[in-house]
Order: structure tokens, then C-alpha cells, then sequence
């Protein structure tokens, strides 16, 4: 009565048959870029529009605010301002001293990182993922790896690049790992998110680590993808249990991963050019057995002719 | 027998579901969202099985997948079965009571979500257990007042 054509069974069988081609080529070869970007132009509209209320209301909540606020604000930011201007003077001279010692150590210098502010969309994906879109992609020259910032240290990295948004995945992601190094000792480890955005986890520690409650975690900028140096979690509680290989290290990631509006993406050279082999766990926990004695961070160890290659 | 039925409602309920699949919530509450777009493509397809099929729903779950960041394929399939059962049942699920087309159309959302934790556990995200099945409480709660407005507000505009 209704139909025209192959039946509904076989419409099914077949589109069916399509998806998980679609699937398999999407999700093990990555074939489908074009097709998702030239469909990420379509949905775009769908977005923004999503966006717009929070927008709204953010920018209401601006226009009604009393002028007594406006001028506190004004004054704070305007202390706080000279604070960091004071701050960055010294920490002029301190770079300029970090380069020289560098030199010294025939190791590459730090390259000063490139940052753009993104506008975190409030668009919610998967409530069992951390993922969120922000409004910059391909044409803002943003690119697959790169890292996410805010105020207070790193907060994730761009996993897909569309034309005008894309989409970036937490450090608190389950799915996602993050290499650090404790700042007091240079101790490095691999950082999990647990899915709980107050929450991270050292699980790759042996019970006689040196770590203590309250030791700052910084990029190690091992792997390539994060530059070093920034801070990602401040350790909560360490519990050694005697009977395990390895100790429960809870640590709470310094950026403001479920209230930041606003992120800075920062492009920055990795040091070496080689495909991010530290990322993986295994490869990490004897790393870490091993790191008491070379408490340093992973610069010094490349051969000179590397860095060399990196310093042009 | 079939008048011309006008395409731009269907078209601004689909954008509607695709902005409420997304549209930000409250964390306590964004476990329990409820599957919009599976919800307006079980409506026409049981309003109107000859216009929009397992085609129209497969073209669908393609645009969800972009737009939830998913496994290209995924919602398409997802959607694509969830149409191929309400065309199946249509006829029955028209003349069902209420209740009894709630309980029917929950049902067809258990499916689609069952499929969706299946894929994400093939393709390795798999969190959440017995939370995943929330959002078919939710597409039972909220059928019957989708279901009254789209027979009072909006299939008006479609078959006038």
C-alpha cells in the first residue's frame, strides 16, 4: 500500500549494511573527514543556535550589572594587572637566564608558545564523555593534538577539526591520559581522567614513589602533544597500600574544567618531531620506576644533534 | 487519498529535537535526556509511513552523528531501525490508547538505546551501566505531551 520500491526489510538490511561500513571506516580508518566536514557545515546553524540562550544570558546578566560592580572589577583587574606586569619582568630576566643555561646544556630552548582565546560552546555531547566544541577550527588554522588552556593549567586537547568549530576532549575523560611530572622532583607518570571533572589519577606509581599530598603535577611535554611546563593537578591524597605494586595517587586538575567559558589554544613546537611513543601506559610505569635517579626533565636527555634539528 | 502535505513543520520539529539532543542541562539531569530526534521520527513515521521511512530517519541519524561527535554510522543505524519498527506497527500504534502506545513506544526507545550501547561498546566507550537505560524512562514520561502537541499544533500545519 505504502510502498514503492525494495521492501522495508531489505531498505533496512541494506542501509543497515551502510552504517556499519560507515562505521568501520569512520572509526578504524579515519576515511570520512570530508564527509563530516562538508555535514558539520550543515549542523553548524544547530549550534550556534543551542548556544544562543546561555549566550543571551551571559551577555544580559553584562548589560544589567550595576555600575558600583563595574568599577570594583575595574579596580581589581587593574591590581591584578600590575601584579602580573611586576611578575613578567623578572620573568624576562629569568628566561633570558633560562636560554643561556640551556645553551650551556646543548639542549633545545623553550619556544615561546603562540595562544588564541576559543569560546567554549555550551553544547552538551555524550553526558558519559568528556568532550566539548568550541568556535575555532580549521580556518583558525587549529589543529588535531592541540592543546587546551586556562587560566589555571591544561584542560584538554582538540581531537577533530571541522571548518568552524572543534571538538576537544578533557584531561578528566576517561579515555584520556595526560603526561605529567611532578614539579618538586621531576618525578614523570601518566595522569587518567576518571570521568569525574574534579578528579585525576596517578595509577602508574610505585608504592615507594617520592609523592606527597600537595606536590603541583606539570606537563611533561613528553608525547609531544602538551607543551611543558603547565600545570595540570594538584595531588590530593597519595594512599600506599602495602600488599599492591602500585600506590592510589587522586589528584584535582588546576583548570576549570566544567565552569571555564573561555579556553586559550596554544600552538607550540614540540621539542622533537617523533611519533608520541611515552603516551603509552606500559611503557610509562618503568619509566616512572626508574625516573628517582635522572630527576630531570626529558630535555636533557636527547642527543645534541636533535636538538640541534630543533632549535631552527 | 493524500493531500499535499506541507514539508517546513516536519523540517522545524526535526531542528527543535536536534537542538534539544544537544541543548545544555543541568548535570544531575543530562543522564536523563530524553531521545528527542528517535521520539520525532517515531511520531511521523507512525503519523506518515509513506512519506518518511527508514530512509529519511537513516539521513537523520547521519546529521546527529556530526552533531554529537559520534561514530559516523552510528545514530543512522540507530534511527534507521527505530523507523523500520514504527512503519511495522504503525497501523496498530494509530488505534492504541494512550498508555498502551507509551508502553509501545518505549519499547521502540529501549531498541535504539540497547543498539547505541552496543556500538559504544564495540567501539570502546562503554561508561555509565544501568544509567544508559535512563533515557527510555525519560521518552515514556515524555510521549504522551509530545504526542498531544503534535496531533493539536502541528499535524494541523502539515495537513491544512
Amino acid at each position: 500500500m505504502f510502498l514503492r520500491g525494495p521492501s522495508l526489510g531489505a531498505r533496512l538490511v541494506l542501509l543497515g549494511i551502510v552504517s556499519i561500513l560507515l562505521m568501520y571506516l569512520d572509526h578504524r580508518e579515519n576515511h570520512l573527514d570530508a564527509v563530516r566536514n562538508a555535514l558539520s557545515v550543515a549542523v553548524y546553524p544547530v549550534r550556534v543556535a543551542v548556544d544562543l540562550p546561555s549566550r543571551a544570558l551571559g551577555w544580559m546578566a553584562e548589560a544589567v550589572t550595576v555600575r558600583s560592580r563595574l568599577l570594583d572589577d575595574n579596580r581589581r583587574l587593574r591590581e591584578e594587572r600590575l601584579q602580573f606586569l611586576a611578575r613578567l619582568q623578572r620573568m624576562e630576566a629569568l628566561q633570558a637566564e633560562n636560554t643561556r643555561l640551556r645553551a650551556l646544556l646543548d639542549s633545545a630552548p623553550q619556544v615561546a608558545d603562540r595562544v588564541l582565546v576559543a569560546n567554549i560552546l555550551s553544547v552538551d555531547l555524550d553526558p558519559f564523555q568528556h568532550r566539548l566544541i568550541i568556535d575555532k577550527g580549521s580556518s583558525d588554522g587549529a589543529y588535531i593534538g592541540q592543546a587546551m588552556l586556562d587560566a589555571g593549567g591544561i584542560v584538554g586537547q582538540i581531537t577533530r577539526v571541522e571548518p568552524y568549530s572543534s571538538e576537544a576532549i578533557l584531561i578528566s575523560d576517561p579515555g584520556h591520559a595526560t603526561p605529567v611530572e611532578i614539579n618538586r622532583n621531576g618525578l614523570r607518570t601518566i595522569a587518567l581522567g576518571t570521568g569525574d571533572s574534579s578528579r585525576i589519577v596517578l595509577p602508574y606509581l610505585p608504592n615507594n614513589a617520592d609523592i606527597e599530598a600537595d606536590d603541583l603535577l606539570v606537563s611533561s611535554g613528553l608525547g609531544g602533544a602538551f607543551p611543558p611546563g603547565y600545570p595540570v593537578g594538584r595531588v590530593l591524597q597519595v594512599e600506599r597500600v602495602p600488599g599492591e605494586p602500585f600506590a592510589n595517587v587522586t589528584a584535582e586538575p588546576t583548570g576549570a574544567l566544567n565552569r571555564e567559558r573561555e579556553v586559550l589554544l596554544v600552538w607550540h613546537r614540540p621539542a622533537r618531531e617523533r611519533a608520541p611513543t611515552e603516551e603509552t601506559p606500559a611503557s610509562s610505569s618503568g619509566e616512572a620506576a626508574g625516573a628517582d635517579e635522572t630527576a630531570a626533565p626529558g630535555e636533557t636527555e636527547q642527543p645534541a644533534g636533535q636538538a640541534v634539528e630543533a632549535n631552527q | 487519498m493524500r493531500r499535499r502535505a506541507r514539508f517546513w513543520p516536519v523540517a522545524l520539529v526535526l531542528v527543535i529535537a536536534l537542538s534539544l539532543e544537544v541543548a545544555p542541562l543541568p548535570s544531575s539531569l543530562e543522564y536523563w535526556r530524553a531521545p528527542w530526534v528517535a521520539l520525532a521520527v517515531i511520531y511521523w513515521c507512525m503519523r506518515q509511513p509513506g512519506r518518511y521511512g527508514v530512509g529519511v530517519a537513516w539521513v537523520i541519524g547521519l546529521v546527529l552523528d556530526v552533531l554529537k561527535g559520534s561514530v559516523l554510522g552510528e545514530h543512522a543505524l540507530m534511527l534507521a531501525v527505530t523507523a523500520f519498527l514504527t512503519v511495522k506497527f504503525c497501523q496498530r500504534l494509530r488505534v492504541f490508547p494512550i498508555w498502551q502506545q507509551t508502553a509501545t513506544v518505549s519499547a521502540i526507545a529501549a531498541v535504539y538505546i540497547l543498539i547505541g550501547m552496543w556500538i559504544d561498546g564495540i567501539t570502546g566507550d562503554m561508561e555509565g551501566g544501568f544509567l544508559r537505560l535512563a533515557p527510555i524512562l525519560t521518552a515514556a514520561l515524555v510521549w504522551p505531551p509530545v504526542h498531544w502537541i503534535g496531533n493539536r499544533l502541528i499535524a494541523p500545519m502539515v495537513e491544512a
